[in-house]
């Protein structure tokens, strides 16, 4: 018999004949009705708790808001292909999907984002063009992510009935961070240690 | 119901970590010795759990969650069969390739023969433990395959050759200081300068594990989560270095026992919102990886799904065990654990240390294959104070399950221990008054034994000794209740009671 065959064979007898129908019940909050002023600060004050720098501005600002953050940071840009063009730096490197490695290179990486969650200061990465392929946010030390204000929504549940589950997703909430000494939580590992959030509203 | 009776087997003994060669008490007795370790393991868990009371404190509806999580993972066990086939058609549908392992060893050999095929002698592996459990470290170290641990705690392990003693950071029982000399000691070329500031610690093992990254072939991680509907699996980590494995090799092998999938989507919005709060007590961890078998042009191109039993199915073969299996490893009960507080996790002798390890552990491996007892003393290493089950995220009731399996390890002995005679006099003696009253009067002479002390000498001679070494038994009385009764009675009926006649 294939593995598979008994594996399957032994659940079914340790489950016996009488299968219980089990019932579940989803009292929890599926949704939020703060409003989305609220709701924005909410967000900024979790993803500054996890020592992100969050950048607030208007529509029409986003460009000059992420030179002015990118200008501390030394060395090339590259970032996600969907990105607006008014949103990137002079002299930014559209991710030609070189081979992964290669990213290392880059100091900083400019993505957008596909939703992004109020309540747990989380990100999330979709791979589609503006978010970019995964190793684009996980390679260059500084990540600058632009998130607009209809991106953002209360609770994990409202965020992840806006995701596809076949595409490769990426939620991040802060740098990368360890409590793997003493369980104290220290910022930047493996990944970028430094994220930028700029949030955008009217 | 027992798996005995059905025949189906547990964890086998040789291979893999779930069996210590010592029974509890034993382990645990050189562990309360060690002061440095007791004061690590304080310190941590009192942290660790400032932290997640904080956290679960703000979620109002962290009750309904509880409670949805747990019935999530009831309706999961209850289909098992037919999620892990949905499972199946879903990964391989979208170019992954599912193995079904029906223990460690088998396990082993398909993890080995798979990396072999890809010709490449070096893995880096995401913090797994169900790959801890199987020793696939081991395996493949034993074909000539170098398998590199990339979670920072792991890592503290594997360099320090020593033994993970909690699930969630396995090198809790080590200090910053401790760890600076690992580093100091093992890493080739590190900072000599290197202080135990842990931010200084974290930056060594990026530098230390960076080239090995990005060189890397092949990759073997766990799984927080399967998906059944849509064949998704969810790695949920800190650091990026799981991000880093599941991202850059070209393939990656993802070991994950059978009864961690759920059945839709949706149920993740549930489990996203228990496990980070619940293990680091963070509202979200810093990155969690979702990904459905292959993405042309982004990641491993090859994907590899291996499906474990070791044991579980016979764990599911006992109604009342089964719970067990809803874990979703957050090491929450192992942070509350007053036991586990004070030996650490290295007594248990299993990669399940505390108070699921006491319950998880000897169902894998049935209650007597540990060698030495290991197993059998397992469900004795708690004290029933509960606090497990108060903060289990999906609310497993743990002390149900200690005293459950307590009851089969009794009943499965040949013949009665040393215990089960005594309680068998004592039932004797409380049916017939007389005999009740001489054994009254015989407790009594433990008095002079006490010599005035609150507490009888631990040191009794055996087999008593085996109750009282780890039990402090309270001097007896100067008289007992119905002699202290009758004192009092025999007076009260013989003077004017004021305060009755008014
Ligand atoms: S038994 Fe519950 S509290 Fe303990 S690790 Fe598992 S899920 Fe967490």
């Amino acid at each position: 018999m294939s593995a598979r065959d008994e594996v399957l064979g032994r659940i079914r007898s340790a489950l016996g004949a009488e299968l219980p129908a089990v019932e579940v019940r989803r009292d929890y909050r599926t949704t939020d009705d703060r409003p989305l002023p609220e709701l924005l600060d909410v967000l900024t004050d979790r993803l500054e708790d996890y020592r992100a720098s969050v950048l607030r501005c208007a529509p029409d600002a986003v460009g000059a808001t992420v030179a002015a953050a990118l200008s501390s940071v030394p060395g090339d840009v590259v970032v996600a292909p969907g990105v607006p063009a008014a949103w990137r730096p002079d002299g930014a490197v559209e991710d030609d999907g070189r081979p992964a490695v290669d990213l290392t290179a880059f100091a900083a990486t400019l993505t957008g984002v596909t939703v992004a969650v109020a309540e747990t200061g989380t990100l999330v990465l979709d791979a589609s063009p503006a978010c970019g392929r995964r190793a684009l946010s996980l390679l260059p030390d500084c990540l600058v992510c632009v998130v607009t204000a209809d991106q953002v929504v209360g609770g994990v549940p409202e965020g992840l009935a806006r995701l596809d589950p076949l595409r490769p997703l990426t939620m991040i909430s802060g740098p990368s961070a360890t409590s793997d000494i003493e369980l104290q939580r220290v910022e930047g590992v493996h990944g970028p240690r430094t994220l930028l959030v700029v949030l955008v509203s009217d | 119901m027992t798996a005995v009776f059905l025949g189906i087997p547990t964890a086998p003994a040789g291979v893999g970590n779930l069996r210590g060669d010592r029974p509890f008490p034993d382990a645990a007795r050189d562990a309360l010795r060690d002061g440095q370790l007791r004061a690590n393991l304080g310190h941590a868990t009192t942290t660790i759990r400032g932290k997640r009371a904080g956290v679960v404190a703000e979620v109002p509806d962290w009750a309904e969650l509880r409670e949805a999580g747990r019935a999530i993972k009831a309706a999961t066990m209850a289909r098992l069969d037919e999620h892990l086939e949905e499972l199946e058609r879903q990964v391989t549908a979208r170019g992954g390739t599912v193995h079904w392992a029906r223990d460690a060893a088998e396990a082993n050999r398909i993890v080995t023969e798979l990396v072999q095929a890809t010709g490449a002698d070096e893995v880096v592996k995401v913090k797994s433990m169900a790959t801890q459990e199987i020793g696939l470290n081991e395996a493949l170290e034993a074909a000539g395959i170098a398998a590199l641990e990339t979670d920072l705690a792991e890592l503290i392990v594997q360099l320090g050759d020593d033994k993970p003693s909690h699930i969630l950071v396995p090198a809790i029982h080590k200090n910053r200081a401790e760890i600076r000399e690992i580093f100091a000691c093992t890493i080739p070329g590190v900072d000599p300068e290197l202080t135990d500031d842990p931010r200084r610690l974290a930056m060594a093992a990026r530098e230390h594990l960076r080239e090995r990254f990005l060189r890397a072939r092949v990759a073997v991680s766990g799984a927080n989560f399967a998906v059944a509907e849509t064949g998704t699996l969810a790695v949920v980590e800190s650091e990026g270095n799981g991000r880093m494995c599941l991202t850059l090799p070209q393939t990656l092998i993802t070991v994950m026992g059978i009864e961690k999938l759920v059945p839709t989507w949706r149920d993740l919005e549930v489990f996203l919102q228990l496990l980070p709060r619940s293990s680091t007590g963070e509202r979200m961890n810093p990155y969690t990886s979702l990904w459905a078998g292959v993405t042309p042009g982004d990641g491993p191109q090859e994907f590899h799904l291996v499906l474990l039993d070791n044991g579980r199915t016979a764990v599911l073969a006992d109604e009342v065990g089964r719970e067990a299996l809803h874990c979703i490893r957050c090491s929450a009960c192992l942070n509350v654990c007053p036991v586990y507080e004070r030996t650490g996790g290295h007594a248990y002798g299993s990669v399940y240390p505390g108070p699921i390890g006491a319950v998880l552990s000897p169902q894998l491996t049935g209650l007597s294959g540990g060698t030495a007892g290991n197993s059998a003393s397992l469900p004795f290493a708690s004290t029933l104070c509960g606090a497990c089950y108060d903060v289990c995220p999906v609310a497993i009731d743990i002390p149900s399950i200690l005293v459950h399996l307590r009851a089969e390890h009794v009943e499965a002995q040949e013949r009665p221990g040393a215990e089960a005679l005594a309680f068998r006099g004592l039932a004797r003696a409380m049916s017939h008054p007389r005999l009740w009253r001489l054994a009254q009067r015989a407790a009594g002479l433990g008095r002079f034994l006490a010599r005035g002390r609150p507490t009888l000498p631990a040191a009794l001679p055996p087999p008593a000794s085996a109750w009282t070494r780890t039990r402090d038994l309270p001097t007896p009385p100067r008289e007992t209740f119905t002699q202290a009764w009758a004192r009092e009675h025999s007076r009260a009926s013989s003077r004017a009671r004021p305060e009755h006649g008014a």
